[in-house]
């Protein structure tokens, strides 16, 4: 922060946390809410392996995007970090 | 007896193993017991957070609820993970830039009032206590079931070997000890997870196995499952007979409330920046996920073989010697019960009645085809306890699976102990009652308040294990959680005009109804027809949580902004690193960096 040639912009880091906030937000709702609930009666006439895929969203698929949702957020988080000139 | 010479021996090395972290992290300042001075790496606290949040109701109980449920047991696969998706990107990194020791902590400081930090410390206390009880509880039934050692003792061992280490070592004895307790808790599940997924699906691989073939039919896993439990006259096992609201909303009740659990949250203190606070939520959800992934396949695998061994197998009674009426019972051409049924009958996990009076087990679901009555009932729990016999398992991995069990349930009640105990000496003692305190002081009204916490917790376990209640007020823990503590936490960070007015009417709203709607449904009016919208009380949390929002959103609107000081404070919590460059908050409390 100490670097005058790069005043952090606080006001648009916090936009673009936003935008990613509800991105990501919006994909948590649709592996879960989506296909593990609400579609999963379409889903189910699909089949992954031997499972439903509605079904296999509900017990599986959403658990592993959840996971990759959380370190796409991070890694996410640290590029609007440098570009927005925050965190020294 | 060689199970039980395993059985001791793990126990004992475990317990063994988490004294001597103790002792090796003991705590010197608030700091190191609140929060464990700041410095816990972030993949260590994602595993420390990982034995925190599953408890011995995840290790347990939840394979044998999703073996029962089949589908409708999802609510618990996504509600209890999805939930760390909310904490990564609303809550965790914002709260660890706010910088102090615990969830009522920040609930006082954003709203500038004691009373809602009073209200806030109501919610942890009482979120944490029927949490813990619960945890008690299984430690009780762990020792009780497997050691002989008579349920109540069972429960003072536990609260010994917790006492020590929470009441020594605070937050970095935890820390530490859950690390250890959650690699014995993994290698306690997924062991005898691999050997059943290969017995029934050929493939080592439990989360394979599961979208497999079953072994030598031709067809899919799921599709025998299915076929096995139609005969016998359930819904199919990826059906649910669940309305698809009450489904939607008890999911999003758990994982709100997970959102909202004060043990989880200021696990996220622990890290040292905003930043560490995301890669630790990742790391959370990474361990959970190896658990709760296998979780629906040693649901399933269990599932088919209770169907195969125990249904129209014929019975053994205890005055028949064991071995010698099976090998009869064989040549005979017939299917003597399993011997791993024998061993766990005594433990009242199993019953089987003879309706029919043919010697003969039959297992069968309410609308049976052929009109045959049931007359066996498991309990949810002994799938994952008798998994390591059904798969013929050596007698060293059933003693693993009891210390797994245990430190299931010592590290969640550790962690809840934290709450219970920062709550009670830090939030009412230094910052409400006696303002004066030194440090010192803190820490040891915060050892005591442990300590009587660990007492207490071991007499609501005692108590619950007599009302046989447990089951029943965990629902209240994820209800509360989501009404009460989510929307002030949540539009403290992202709304600046939040108020104190609207924070006070927003937890008191989701507080009272949560608990009024439980408390009737659960035990004055036990009507599902009588359900608000349709739904149960353990999904009744996420329906308020939207009225708590709403009343704080407008009781906040009609009353005067918050002071200027907080409205930066809440854009300092929002972007790293300016927050220590304003100064903010008591510089003795700042986070150590």
């Amino acid at each position: 922060m100490a670097d005058e040639t790069r005043r952090p912009d606080r006001k648009a880091y916090w936009r673009a946390t936003i935008r990613l906030t509800i991105s990501l937000l919006v994909i948590w709702f649709a592996v879960s809410y989506g296909a593990g609930i609400l579609l999963r009666g379409f889903l189910d006439q699909f089949m992954l392996g031997g499972a439903p895929l509605g079904f296999w969203f509900a017990q599986q698929g959403a658990i592993y995007v959840f996971v990759l949702l959380i370190f796409i957020y991070c890694l996410a988080m640290r590029r609007i970090a440098k570009k927005y000139g925050v965190e020294g | 007896m060689d199970q039980t010479f395993w059985t001791y021996f793990f126990v004992a090395a475990t317990f063994g193993l988490y004294i001597g972290i103790a002792i090796w992290a003991r705590a010197g300042s608030t700091n190191d017991f609140y929060v464990a001075g700041h410095g816990v790496h972030p993949t260590v606290n994602g595993m420390a957070t990982a034995a925190d949040w599953m408890s011995a109701a995840s290790f347990l109980s939840m394979a044998g609820l999703i073996a029962f449920l089949g589908y409708g047991g999802s609510v618990y696969l996504m509600g209890w993970t999805g939930g760390y998706v909310l904490l990564a990107l609303l809550l965790a990194p914002f709260l660890r830039e706010f910088g102090k020791f615990t969830v009522p902590d920040f609930v006082g400081d954003r709203y500038y009032s004691t009373t809602a930090r009073v209200i806030a410390v109501i919610c942890a206390l009482f979120v944490s206590f029927t949490y813990i009880a619960g945890q008690m509880k299984g430690v009780g039934v762990a020792f009780a079931g497997f050691l002989g050692v008579p349920f109540e003792l069972g429960i003072v061992i536990g609260m010994v070997i917790v006492f020590f280490y929470a009441v020594l070592g605070g937050m970095k004895g935890i820390t530490y000890t859950q690390v250890a307790q959650y690699c014995v808790m993994i290698f306690a599940y997924t062991v005898p997870a691999i050997f059943m997924s290969l017995i029934i699906t050929g493939n080592p691989i439990p989360q394979l196995g599961f979208i497999g073939e079953a072994q030598g039919e031709g067809i899919s896993m799921l599709e025998k499952l299915n076929t096995v439990v139609t005969d016998l006259g359930f819904i199919e096992y990826t059906q649910t007979n669940k309305s698809m609201a009450d489904v939607f909303c008890i999911t999003a009740a758990l994982m709100f409330g997970t959102a909202g659990l004060p043990h989880v949250i200021i696990r996220f203190f622990t890290v040292k920046s905003a930043d560490a606070a995301r890669i630790s939520a990742g790391w959370a959800l990474v361990f959970i996920a190896i658990l709760y992934t296998t979780a629906p396949a040693v649901g399933a695998f269990a599932r088919i073989n209770f169907v195969d061994t125990v249904n129209e197998s014929t019975y053994i009674s205890d005055e028949e010697n064991y071995a010698e009426r099976a090998a009869e019972i064989e040549a005979d051409g017939g299917k003597p019960v399993p011997a791993w049924y024998k061993d766990w009958e005594a433990t009242g996990l199993l019953e089987f009645e003879d309706r029919n009076n043919d010697g003969v087990m039959q297992y069968r679901g309410p609308n049976a085809p052929d009109g045959v009555e049931n007359e066996v009932s498991p309990d949810n729990d002994i799938f994952v306890l008798a998994n390591p016999q059904i798969a013929d398992l050596p007698g060293w991995v059933i003693g693993l699976v009891v210390a797994g069990g245990l430190a299931a349930a010592l590290s969640t009640a550790a962690g809840l102990l934290m709450v219970i105990s920062s709550a009670v000496s830090h939030d009412l003692c230094r910052r409400t009652l006696f303002k004066g305190m030194t440090d010192k002081d803190e820490l040891r009204v915060a050892r005591l308040a442990a300590a009587s916490a660990v007492v207490a917790a071991g007499l609501l376990g005692v108590f619950s294990n007599n009302l046989g209640f447990v089951a029943q007020v965990v629902a209240f823990a994820f209800g509360l959680a989501a009404a009460s503590l989510f929307p002030v936490i949540f539009l403290g960070i992202f709304w600046k005009r939040m108020n104190k007015e609207g924070a006070i009417a927003a937890m008191s709203t989701g507080l009272i109804t949560t608990f009024g709607y439980i408390y009737w449904f659960k035990f004055v009016d036990p009507d599902p027809s009588n359900w608000l919208f349709g739904v149960s009380p353990e999904g009744i949390g996420f329906v308020f949580m939207w009225l708590a929002l709403i009343v704080g959103v407008v009781t906040a609107l009609v009353t005067k902004a918050p002071p200027d000081e907080i409205q930066e404070l809440v854009e300092d919590i929002r972007v790293p690193g300016t927050r220590a460059a304003h100064d903010g908050g008591d510089t003795e409390m700042a986070p150590a960096e």
